[in-house]
């Protein structure tokens, strides 16, 4: 029985971690239909939506199952509580993706209002922190969680800043407007990604030391 | 390869209190089933009705069939002795033969089908009790007196004691109410090795248990048999109410 149940504990791992690497390779191409203003990768990854939603009610079933069938205790059952709240942050990421991808497709159709150098940089920070979330997931790595947790104020610093270029851009010309909005969604949308995967880091902290240290604003955790 | 049992409109009486109300139940060969219930809900009566155990206690009588690889167990020309070698049975107490060896509790039912060559003999007692995964704790002790083992051994020599007769099926009444979690573990993984060559039928007041070990739990109660579905299914979102309220614990 031991054995049945540590194999399913292990699937669900696996399939957290399959989920993690398709929302990262999704974030990844929207930026990138973006910035080669291709809207069929936008297409496509639109498309990819429908299997990170598949997945993620895998993992809820899968986790349902083991509460219901094996009565886990203590870090079996953090494992498991915390697997399925990361799965709906993935698959929110995963939704954010494709909101990138749509106003990706916007803005292509438009000319080009600026190069586009800060959110591809926040894009890549976003990653990073998604990555090593999950990693320290896998690992039960609470110092690499907290980098992470601490590493999303600087993803809010770069969208402040692309918000105030952005405004200067609209104050001299209404006709940039609605490409300015366009970019500052995208921001938005990149700074909500970064704030999942600072979720994520916060549950790997609960599953580790079974301390709750989400919505508290202390620094010092 | 067996094709497992299909129990049609039994009822099972003592005296003139009936306390089976006519069920239909298929046991898929190869797997798992729990029958889980309230004290009183007729599962144990229900599990003796399947190896023609309940017709020993006076003035008990069933009614229906249970059908064993399409033969019905209880037509008239059946040897219900051989019933029981076919339909194995181990109860809630540990009940090893107290005056015999651990070799010869497992040997008895072979010397009774009058297996006497000892060297057929110790063969199949060492199969049955590697299959009982009681083999490495007792190889070099097999004189020793059954009843000198401890609770989780002794029960799992009476598992190698139903084995060593080729059953088909494998019935436990309660197998673990009476050893700790570890050997509750044992018997547990055990049951899950066993599955693989035989069908296993558990009664069990553990629900806990159920939901571990069994495929498919039928869940009785006042002598009917109200759901009987995946055990997955059945944990997570039983379809009858009162199934949902004794498995979440609101009576029984």
């Amino acid at each position: 029985m031991q054995r049945h149940f540590h194999e399913e504990l292990q699937q669900v791992k696996d399939k957290t971690l399959r989920l993690g690497s398709l929302v990262e390779s999704m974030v990844e191409r929207a930026v990138t239909a973006m910035v080669d203003r291709d809207s069929n990768i936008a297409e496509e990854t639109i498309r990819s939506d429908d299997k990170a939603d598949a997945l993620e009610i895998e993992i809820d079933d899968a986790c349902l199952r083991l509460l219901a069938l094996h009565q886990p205790t203590a870090i079996d059952l953090r494992f498991i509580t915390t697997a399925m709240k990361i799965s709906t942050d993935l698959e929110r990421m995963a939704d954010q993706a494709v909101n990138i991808c749509q106003r990706a497709m916007e803005l292509n159709a438009e000319p080009q209002l600026k190069p586009y150098i800060d959110l591809p940089i926040m894009s890549q920070l976003a990653q990073k922190m998604l990555r090593d979330s999950l990693d320290a997931f896998v690992e039960k790595d609470v110092p690499k969680a907290r980098s992470v947790i601490a590493g999303d104020n600087k993803v809010d610093q770069l969208k402040r800043q692309i918000f105030r270029e952005l405004l200067t851009f609209m104050m001299e010309d209404p006709r940039t407007i609605a490409r300015a909005i366009g970019l500052l969604l995208v921001s938005r949308h990149l700074e909500r990604i970064a704030d999942h995967a600072t979720n994520i880091a916060e549950m790997v902290v609960f599953l580790v030391e079974g301390r709750n240290i989400r919505h508290s604003s202390s620094p010092a955790i | 390869m067996a094709d497992g049992m299909f129990v049609r409109r039994l009822r099972a009486w003592f005296g003139s209190m009936e306390v089976l109300h006519g069920i239909d139940l298929a046991i898929a060969a190869q797997q798992v089933t729990a029958i889980i219930g309230p004290s009183g809900c007729g599962k144990s009566t229900f599990i003796r009705c399947l190896n023609r155990m309940h017709e020993v206690v006076a003035g008990a009588r069933t009614e229906g069939q249970v059908l064993l690889n399409g033969a019905d167990l209880y037509a008239g020309d059946v040897d219900p002795v051989d019933v029981r070698r076919r339909v194995g049975m181990v109860f809630q107490r540990p009940n090893p033969f107290p005056t015999m060896s651990v070799f010869d509790n497992v040997a008895a039912g072979l010397r009774m089908n009058g297996i006497s060559r000892n060297g057929a003999l110790a063969d199949k007692v060492e199969a049955s009790l590697l299959q009982a995964a009681l083999w490495d704790e007792v190889k070099d002790q097999l004189d020793k007196s059954g009843a000198s083992l401890s609770g989780g051994q002794q029960q799992r020599l009476c598992i190698a004691r139903a084995l060593a007769v080729n059953p088909e099926v494998l019935l436990m009444d309660e197998p673990c109410s009476a050893l700790d979690p570890i050997a509750t573990a044992k018997i547990e993984e055990l049951i899950l090795e066993l599955k693989r060559r035989l069908t296993v039928v558990i009664v069990t007041h553990n629900m806990q248990q159920a939901a571990r070990v069994s495929d498919v739990t039928g869940f009785f109660l006042m002598g009917e048999l109200i759901e009987c579905d995946q055990t997955s299914r059945l944990f997570t979102n039983p379809t009858d109410q009162r199934t949902e309220d004794y498995i979440t614990g609101r009576f029984g």
